[in-house]
């Protein structure tokens, strides 16, 4: 039972890291209809960042800001520079582009920082474990990813439901051309979305970099899962990537340990380890086919 | 027509001519550079060049290529090697399946291949070759023995964690077979995974007495960081391929108190050993990890071998590598029937070092004079 649990609160954790990621693409996708691959470059430039700044002053909290605007910066600048010029190209270039995107920002981090990881810890008084109710033994740092993943939730809540900028984003997404007619500047707007996205995609990077590592190529897996998120839960959709996200992390989590626990009761160990594991691989994207055999727009379809 | 015919001959003769005449001895290293993992590469290059250098020899060609983690890479500049530049060596790869690409197909074409780190049970069983020789170790080799000291050291239900691919799936069979006892249960994560959250639940949930892992690279790092602010209390051992210089640096106060087995430590005792280091930190300021050690060992084989045969006289060449008649930095080398060392495995532990890094410290002998069990297989 415990363990169940465990799993549940470790699928929730990964949900909300994957909300953080998912969130800025999808964000930027129903804004801007712009597919962007190198989203998962921000993921890593606010990790590396993170890293530096902290390996320099010694506390995470500093290099944690750092990472972010540095993310949120850098966000700003590849708009400015170069996904300005794709919103009027068709999905293929804009795939093309973003993906030499990674490219450049893989390779030019190798050139910079070479290609071993690079030293991140979580702060002393986040690391360790507590004991939950039922006697539990968990890590404080993953409780401390949830609380933050919940509270950009809720913050995206009320940007988007409440604020003047939540209101542009929302008409952005309903009718592009209106809203530009209305006077508001929808080059400026742009920017600030993309910023906030890759922001957001720092802020997951630098709390997961210092859980795993920090190293060139680190958003990548990140970015596929969070693909199948937003797919799931439907483009463009703040809310369906909330939900997707939870969904697909406590899927993930539970399949990785029940999966070969259930194949044990007809195989030997070591083959139900095999295929138990390689199944709750796919799981996922098998979840993902289901889901948009029944509902091919995900969950939550925005425009509808 | 035919002047031209005469001239193109000339010029032919002149180019073998050149080839004769240098009698110099060309080495062709295709090694892991850039990409994931591309540490072991850079430390098998760097050792390879410090005994190079040492030896002082100017009639020893060694060119470099980048494979970057890429076997049809490996293959094509292992082809450029053959027939472009004609080596008479080929050495340098760091990952099995890369091996599994080049060296069948080279040996078959009369060239030395030298393994400074891959070794695939198929190369040292029934694909064995008179032309490959591995310096560095059978791939089931560590894990066998660490398998061996943690029955010796009386663990009764480990649970074993790698990836699941072949090198994976290897290493907790070598694991198994020297251990020779039950185990809790095996878990296989998927290759570059980087959250062990559902692992370390298991594992939480299990009634084992320690941990064996197998978890190269990036994957080792993200694992060690969690598994220590789990709270999970059990005794953590593994094969040096994850608890290497570089690694341990970058996993930190998390990696104290791991054990792992290796075929070489900078702290072992001999001559060689002390020189290389020495030499090594010198040259490049940084710690040598087994990696360049095992690079380090593979010059040094060529070079004695080169002292009393070209490899343009095979037979000859090859029985002076047999001999294995070099100042090894591990204490002791010898072949076995199937050209894979015949060695003594240690085991180490990280430790807290002078400048508060974690570090590698000899604890001693896992398994003596340790043989894979492939070479029964190999008919040379």
């Amino acid at each position: 039972m415990t363990l169940f649990i465990e799993q549940l609160i470790n699928g929730l954790q990964l949900g909300t890291m994957l909300f953080l990621m998912a969130s800025g693409l999808t964000l930027v996708f129903g804004v801007m209809g712009l597919i962007n691959l190198a989203h998962g470059s921000f993921y890593m430039v606010g990790a590396y960042a993170t890293a530096l700044v902290t390996a320099a002053t010694g506390s995470f909290f500093v290099g944690l800001v750092a990472g972010i605007a540095v993310a949120a910066a850098v966000g700003a600048l590849v708009e400015l520079i170069v996904i300005r010029r794709l919103y009027h190209r068709p999905h293929l270039d804009q795939v093309l582009a973003t993906f030499a995107l990674i490219l450049i920002f893989s390779e030019g981090t190798r050139w910079v920082f070479g290609s071993s990881p690079l030293w991140l810890n979580p702060p002393a008084m986040l690391s360790g474990s507590v004991t939950l109710p039922g006697g539990l033994r968990y890590p404080i740092y993953r409780l401390v990813i949830i609380a933050v993943g919940v509270a950009v939730a809720v913050g995206m809540y009320f940007l988007i439901t409440r604020t003047r900028l939540g209101m542009r984003i929302r008409a952005g997404e309903s009718d592009r051309e209106m809203i530009g007619a209305l006077g508001v500047n929808i080059a400026r707007l742009y920017t600030l979305v993309f910023a906030m996205g890759a922001a957001l995609a720092g802020l997951a990077g630098a709390m997961v970099g210092a859980l795993q590592s920090v190293q060139v190529g680190m958003g990548e897996p990140v970015l596929i899962l969070a693909f199948v998120v937003i797919v799931i839960g439907g483009i463009g959709s703040i809310k369906g990537a909330l939900y997707g996200a939870i969904l697909v992390g406590v899927v993930d989590t539970l399949g990785r340990v029940f999966l070969p626990a259930f194949f044990r009761q007809f195989m030997s160990p070591s083959e139900a380890a095999g295929v138990g594991s390689a199944i709750a691989a796919m799981l996922i994207y098998i979840m993902m086919a289901a889901i948009l055999a029944f509902k091919p727009k995900g969950l939550f379809a925005a425009n509808e | 027509m035919k002047r031209l015919a005469s001239l193109g001959l000339g010029l032919l003769m002149t180019a073998s001519m050149t080839a004769v005449q240098a009698d110099e001895v060309r080495i062709g290293m295709i090694t892991t550079l850039s990409g994931g993992g591309s540490h072991l590469g850079v430390d098998v290059r760097d050792g390879f060049m410090l005994a190079m250098e040492r030896s002082g020899r100017n009639d020893v060609r060694v060119l470099i290529q980048d494979d970057a983690n890429r076997p049809d890479l490996a293959r094509s500049l292992s082809n450029e090697f053959m027939q472009r530049d004609n080596v008479d060596i080929l050495t340098g790869i760091i990952w099995s399946n890369l091996a599994m690409a080049v060296v069948p197909a080279a040996v078959r074409q009369g060239t030395f291949y030298i393994s400074p780190n891959a070794g695939p049970s198929d190369l040292a069983g029934r694909m064995c070759h008179e032309n490959y020789f591995n310096v560095a170790y059978q791939n089931d080799n560590l894990h066998g023995a660490m398998g061996a000291y943690m029955r010796e050291q009386g663990f009764e239900r480990p649970i074993l964690l790698a990836p699941n691919y072949p090198a994976g799936t290897d290493a907790l069979a070598g694991f198994k077979h020297l251990y020779e006892g039950e185990v809790v249960d095996e878990i296989y994560t998927q290759m570059g995974q980087t959250d062990y959250a559902a692992e370390i639940a298991r594992i939480r949930a299990s009634d084992a007495d320690s941990l064996f892992f197998f978890l190269p690279g990036g994957m080792g790092i993200s694992f060690m960081k969690q598994w220590e602010n789990s709270g999970v209390d059990l005794p953590v051992f593994g094969a040096a391929f994850s608890f290497d210089e570089t690694i341990i640096k970058a996993v930190g106060s998390a990696a104290i108190g791991a054990m792992n087995t290796s075929l070489w430590a900078y702290d072992l005792d001999n001559e060689a050993n002390h020189t290389f280091v020495e030499a090594f930190r010198e040259a490049y300021g940084r710690m040598p990890t087994l990696y360049a050690a095992q690079g380090y060992d593979t010059a040094n084989l060529i070079l004695s071998a080169l002292e009393k045969a070209h490899p343009s006289d095979q037979d000859a060449f090859r029985e002076a590598l047999r001999e294995a008649d070099f100042d090894t930095v591990r204490g002791k080398f010898r072949f076995g029937p199937n050209h894979h060392p015949i060695q003594d495995i240690h085991v180490r532990e990280v430790v807290e070092g002078d400048d508060g890094q974690p570090t590698n410290r000899l604890v001693g002998i896992a398994v003596e004079d340790i043989q894979d069990i492939y070479h029964e297989q190999c008919q040379m």
